[in-house]
Parts: C-alpha cells; sequence; structure tokens
C-alpha cells in the first residue's frame, strides 16, 4: 500500500498481526501453553506492522479494526483476550528481531500481520518455525503463499488478482484503445504493471519506468503524449503517483489515470486538481458496502472515524482467531487447524483458505478520485 | 535493449529544453559545492540539505499566504511568489552559514584533515535532514505542534504546493513549451552570470579567488579567511535557495530527504564541469540534465540514472579534471 520510505523500496501492503497467546495455567504441551476449559484464559493476540514510524497512517485502521473485534468480544467473555502491538515501523530490518519475541512469547496464540509484503516476507520464516498461526489483512505480494509456511493467511486478494481485475477495468469500463503503462521498478508496482501488460496486450501503446524517488518525469511525459495513448496506467506507490499524475496534466495528457492500491491514500489528493477522475482499484472493501456497514458504524462510534484502508480485513483477521478462541483453542497447533479449516462470512467476504494460505474468495473494488475525495465505485466483476 | 531513435529525434526539441530545465536546478545547486571546494577543498555533502530547508521555506510562505482555499491570482501571487523566493534564499542562507559555523569553522581552526570536516559533513547532513524529516516530533517537545499542525504533520511524506500556479504554455514556432521551464532556465542563467561576475570583478570576489589560490598568502595580503569563507558559504546558500525556488515552482513537491538525490546529481554536475569553476558548473548542470532526458527517451526510464553515471565517467577519462577543469582559483578577470 504505502510505501516503506526509509529503505526506499515500498513495502506492498500492510499486514497485521494478531497473536493469540494461552495463558499458560497448566503445564506446557505443544508448544502453546495452555489452560483448558471453555473458552481459554489470559490468550494474546498479537498486531504486527507500522505502529509508528513513515507508515504509520497505514497501520493504525488495522491496528484498531483488529482492537474492534477483540473489544466487541471481551464485551461478554468470561476470560478477556489481550491484544499487544509489536511496531515493526513496517521496516523488513525490524521484522525478524520482533517476530522472534513474538515466536518466544507463548501467551501470543495468533498474529494479525505482518502489514506489509517486505516485513511479512521477513518474519514468515520465524512465524512457521515458532508454529505461530498468522492472517495479514494487507500484504499482497503474490509470492508470500510460495514460501511453504504453513502458518501464512491472506484475507484479501493478492497482486496476482489486482492486477487482471485493474486490466478488465480499463478495457471493458472504460473501454480504452491505448494504454500507456508505467511502472516504478519496485516489487510490487513493477510486477502488478507487468500483469497489466500483459492482460492488455495489443492496446498497450508503449511503457515506461520511473524511478522511485525521483520527481522530474517530464521524460516520461513527453513519451506518453508521443504515444497518443488515451488511458495511462501506474503501478507504484502514491508519492510518485502525485507528482507524476500532475506533470502529466500540465504536459497535457487529458486522457483517464489508472492506478492501484499502493496510492489509495488521502495524502494522494495532494495533487489537487490533477487528481480528479483518477481510477483506484483496491482488494479492500468499501466502507460503504452493505456488508460491512455495521462493522463501520461500530468502528465509527469507537474511534471517531471512518474504516481506513484494510480496517474491515483486519477485524475479520481477528474474528477468526477469536472464534477459535471462544471454541476454547489455548494452543497454537490446534488454533493453526481451526484457521485452515475455517470456513465463515466475514464482514469483507466468505473467509476461508486455500493450502497455501491464499483466500479461495476474492474481490477487487474500484474507487475514484471525486471533488478532492476517493469514493468507492464499485466492484469490479 | 531497444533503441528508440524515433522517439528520441521526434521529440528532441521538447526533450531538451525539460532536459535543460532540471539541469539548471542542477547547475544552481552545483555552485554550492564548486565555490566552497574552490576555496576549502572540500566536499560540503551538507549542501543538500541547504537545498532542502530552501524548498520548505518556499513551500510554508506559500501555505501561510494563499490560505487553504488557494485561487490566489494576479499581482498578488506574483508578490506571494516573490516573497516565496526571498524566504528561501534567506532560509538557504542561514543555514549555509550555521553549517559553516558548526560544523567546519571549529575544525578548519584546529587544522584538522579534510577528510574529519568531510564527516562532519555528512553528519550535519543527517542531522538537519532528520531534524525536518522528525519536525512533528520536535515540535510536540515545545507543545507547537497543534497551532502549527499543518507545516508539522506528515514529517517523512510529500508535501505539496499544487495547483497554486497555473501558467498558460508558450508557444514557439509550433513548439508548446511550458512558460516554468522557460523561468526556470532564464533565471538559473542569469543568477549564474550575476555570480560569475560578481566573483570576477568585485572586492570580495577577488578575495574569494585569492583565498582559493593560496589563503595564507592571501591572509597576509589582508584578506579575511573567516570572512571569504563565510561569504563563500552565503552565496552558495543564496543559489541553493534560488534552486530551491525554482524546483518547488517546477516539481511544487517536496519532503525530508529531497535533497539526497538532488545533491548526488548536483556534485555529479559540479565535477563534470570541473569541480571549484563556477561557469564549469553551469555547463555540467545543464549538460547533465539534458544528458538525462536523451537517455531516458533512447534506453527507457530505468536507465536514465545510469546515463548519468555513464557520462560522468566517460568524460572523466578523457578530461580528469571535467569540462572545464580550471579551478577558481584560477579563474581570470
Amino acid at each position: 500500500m504505502r510505501r516503506n520510505k526509509v529503505v526506499g523500496v515500498g513495502a506492498i501492503a500492510l499486514t497485521l498481526g494478531l497473536a493469540l497467546s494461552a495463558c499458560g495455567t497448566t503445564e506446557d504441551d505443544n508448544g502453546g501453553g495452555g489452560g483448558g476449559g471453555e473458552a481459554a484464559c489470559d490468550l494474546t493476540l498479537a498486531f504486527f506492522g507500522p505502529e509508528t514510524g513513515p507508515a504509520a497512517g497505514l497501520g493504525q485502521p488495522i491496528i484498531q479494526g483488529a482492537q474492534l473485534a477483540i473489544d466487541q468480544y471481551n464485551e461478554d467473555a468470561e476470560c478477556e483476550v489481550n491484544y499487544e502491538l509489536f511496531d515493526s515501523q513496517g521496516s523488513p530490518d525490524e521484522a525478524p528481531s520482533l517476530a522472534t519475541e513474538v515466536a518466544g512469547d507463548e501467551s501470543i496464540i495468533g498474529v494479525v500481520g505482518p502489514a506489509f509484503s517486505g516485513e511479512s516476507a521477513a518474519a514468515g520464516p520465524i512465524f512457521a518455525e515458532g508454529g505461530v498461526p498468522t492472517v495479514t489483512p494487507s500484504a499482497t505480494n503474490p509470492t508470500l503463499a510460495d514460501n511453504g509456511w504453513d502458518t501464512f493467511h491472506r484475507a484479501l486478494g493478492n497482486d496476482a488478482t489486482q492486477g487482471p481485475a485493474a486490466a478488465k477495468y480499463i478495457s471493458e469500463t472504460i473501454g480504452a484503445e491505448g494504454v500507456f503503462v508505467i511502472d516504478d521498478a519496485s516489487e510490487y508496482g513493477a510486477g502488478l504493471a507487468g500483469i497489466v501488460e500483459e492482460d492488455l496486450a495489443d492496446t498497450v501503446v508503449g511503457t515506461d519506468t520511473i524511478q522511485a524517488g525521483d520527481t522530474d518525469f517530464s521524460a516520461t511525459v513527453t513519451r506518453v503524449n508521443d504515444s497518443g495513448a488515451d488511458t495511462v496506467f501506474f503501478g507504484g506507490y502514491y508519492a510518485e503517483a502525485t507528482i507524476l499524475i500532475g506533470q502529466l496534466r500540465d504536459g497535457g495528457f487529458d486522457g483517464t489515470f489508472v492506478v492501484a492500491d499502493g496510492v489509495k491514500d488521502p495524502a494522494y489528493l495532494d495533487a489537487g486538481e490533477a487528481a480528479e477522475g483518477t481510477i483506484i482499484t483496491c482488494p479492500c472493501i468499501p466502507a460503504t458496502d452493505p456488508g460491512v456497514a455495521e462493522f463501520a458504524e461500530a468502528y465509527e462510534a469507537e474511534f471517531g472515524e471512518e474504516p481506513g484502508t484494510y480496517a474491515a480485513e483486519a477485524y475479520d483477521a481477528a474474528n477468526i482467531f477469536l472464534d477459535g478462541i471462544a471454541e476454547g483453542i489455548d494452543n497454537r497447533a490446534d488454533m493453526l487447524t481451526f484457521v485452515n479449516e475455517y470456513d465463515e462470512a466475514g464482514v469483507t467476504k466468505q473467509l476461508s483458505f486455500a493450502e497455501n494460505g491464499e483466500p479461495s474468495e476474492v474481490h477487487v473494488y474500484a474507487y475514484t478520485v471525486e471533488g478532492g475525495e476517493i469514493v468507492p465505485e464499485g466492484e469490479i466483476s | 535493449m531497444e533503441f528508440d531513435y524515433q522517439f528520441l529525434f521526434s521529440n528532441l526539441p521538447e526533450l531538451t529544453i525539460t532536459g535543460l530545465a532540471f539541469g539548471a536546478i542542477y547547475a544552481l545547486i552545483a555552485l554550492g559545492y564548486t565555490m566552497v571546494y574552490g576555496v576549502l577543498q572540500l566536499i560540503n555533502f551538507a549542501h543538500s540539505e541547504v537545498f532542502m530547508y530552501g524548498t520548505f521555506a518556499t513551500l510554508w510562505t506559500v501555505w501561510a499566504l494563499t490560505g487553504t482555499g488557494g485561487g490566489v491570482g494576479g499581482i498578488q501571487l506574483l508578490l506571494i511568489l516573490l516573497l516565496g523566493l526571498v524566504m528561501a534564499m534567506a532560509t538557504s542562507a542561514l543555514i549555509a552559514l550555521a553549517l559553516e559555523r558548526v560544523a567546519y569553522r571549529p575544525l578548519i581552526k584546529k587544522d584538522a584533515p579534510r577528510l574529519i570536516a568531510l564527516i562532519s559533513a555528512i553528519g550535519a547532513s543527517f542531522v538537519l535532514a532528520e531534524l525536518m524529516g522528525l519536525r512533528d516530533k520536535v515540535t510536540a517537545w515545545v507543545g507547537l505542534d497543534d497551532d502549527l499542525d499543518r507545516y508539522v504533520s506528515g514529517a517523512r511524506i510529500n508535501q505539496s504546493m499544487a495547483s497554486v500556479v497555473n501558467m498558460p504554455d508558450v508557444n514557439i514556432g509550433g513548439l508548446s513549451i511550458k512558460t516554468v521551464d522557460l523561468l526556470v532556465i532564464a533565471a538559473a542563467i542569469a543568477m549564474m552570470v550575476i555570480v560569475d561576475q560578481f566573483v570576477r570583478r568585485s572586492k570580495l570576489g577577488r578575495g574569494i579567488r585569492a583565498t582559493a589560490q593560496d589563503q595564507e598568502t592571501a591572509a597576509l595580503m589582508g584578506v579575511n579567511p573567516t570572512r571569504t569563507i563565510q561569504y563563500t558559504f552565503l552565496i552558495g546558500g543564496l543559489m541553493a535557495g534560488a534552486a530551491a525556488f525554482l524546483y518547488m515552482l517546477k516539481i511544487e513537491t517536496t519532503k525530508f530527504d529531497v535533497g539526497f538525490l538532488l545533491g548526488v546529481k548536483a556534485f555529479t554536475a559540479a565535477v563534470l564541469g570541473g569541480i571549484g569553476n563556477l561557469r564549469g558548473a553551469l555547463l555540467g548542470g545543464l549538460v547533465l540534465g539534458v544528458a538525462e532526458n536523451w537517455g531516458q527517451a533512447l534506453f527507457g526510464g530505468e536507465w536514465r540514472h545510469v546515463v548519468a553515471f555513464v557520462l560522468l565517467v566517460v568524460i572523466l577519462l578523457f578530461r580528469p579534471t571535467g569540462l572545464l577543469g580550471e579551478s577558481l582559483g584560477k579563474a581570470r578577470v
């Protein structure tokens, strides 16, 4: 979603970790530490992702989404579930030591996260080794599911599903005749742009790559105008997108600008007039969707703001673990089995996972910038 | 790899002008590197932050005077921009002078090796950049973060003054050119000429050149070295401030670490033209800007930086002292 600026590479999406921990009232078994009984006591769910740092704004809705689920559960639970935040600052460098800490805390039974793809890749092996079940509400790099970590789960569609949806929107809804594809050379941006380019095949009239951190895109603008494209797709983050669209409009490009979830951030609106009409695709459910209405209301009541990007996904992720706790699960091994076999309706979608941890149901939504706001347009189907 | 000659040649005028515009900004920043090097044989790595503070001075001035609504035009906008330029130049000059006082003078006084000053410069660069990147936290300590919210929030992300200035395009011989590009090129060249003439003709400029040639002898002839070094930093800071203003006019967006890449490029431009040489800085900046744009057109965007640095290496291979390769001290009247 947002770039981890320190590294200069964007970590793609947010991942959250909720770790639940078992209470340890009895002997350790299964490396989990368990207390018997109906619903287990003194368990902890962990959030793993940015609470501070450059991407803190993206961590916030996830932290709060999971918080809401836990608060609702605790309201009428005999034994309250604890909620612990592990602040990675969204950085892959911080992730391994934090993940080791999580794995070492026997009371943590599940993780909502990690929030970004970069930190997910770094922390994944440690969680897998420690047997800590994770459900990420935001990390969208497709390769994360290919590592054979049995603890990895994803509560939203990955970039491999977002790309085709974006391509479909461009060819069917916009009816583009000439598409210019730009990427930012990041794992996220280049991957996404590659998929869009492949799917659109003949309608692609040109491609170019920009460098993250660059601010002068005049040569790219010239190239776009020269190609006669009526639509530009940009795979990358909002920092470059904001400047790029400004320079494209200044340069006389008046077609449609299409971007993906990496740009779905209020900071993109800094581009002002130039941003108007931009189409943003995102596997995140709009707060106005009837399915999440109840959640959105509760969220607003508790935090005084509309649910941000991936808050609903985090709420779902936390609820998977909480359902397990309610059933009396008190150790990581049982929780992992529970999550693997989970098949219930969440607020965002029917929640169940394939063998590799990918969600079995995926939705991608289109948003558009209108009147200085990012407004949902509907699902791309 | 495909060479897209056709695209390059059919769009040559446009690519050249946008390249010159960005190159002019490189050149103005390069001036600061080159002057300090000429006088002190020291690479002032913190100069990129001097530029960065200038961009924020422009941004905040424009924000403060246009309010939240924007929509200012005509004479009023012109005055606001003029004030933005003055603020940027003043801020950058102040930062440059502070740098000289805090990070360099104590070392130079003790006759520390140049390497020590270099480390000091890198340290100062980090401190200045992070101070800007942590401005929300810094102001929170003194309890001003609520009053200054607009200016300090989002300290680590891009801040923008987009849609404040909208200038119509100029049409020259059927070629549509952005006014801002022409303005940037003209302003940069004008300022370079002024500085060049100042250093060549004024008494102070003579002092700077004398100190660059031989500090001790110059001191014996009555040139105050400390004062001269101060002026050198001052001029470099003023030009970086002007560059910052022009940059904001063109790009409209800044961030606490914006100086890094531009600093590297400007330093490259200075070396390309011949470090220590004022006219070299101008030539190096313009050549670099155009080469980057042409290179991108020919090879694609991922090669932009590669082209810039390959060009540097090739030129240094044949002209080890840069294109104009003559030092500040040797400049003749």
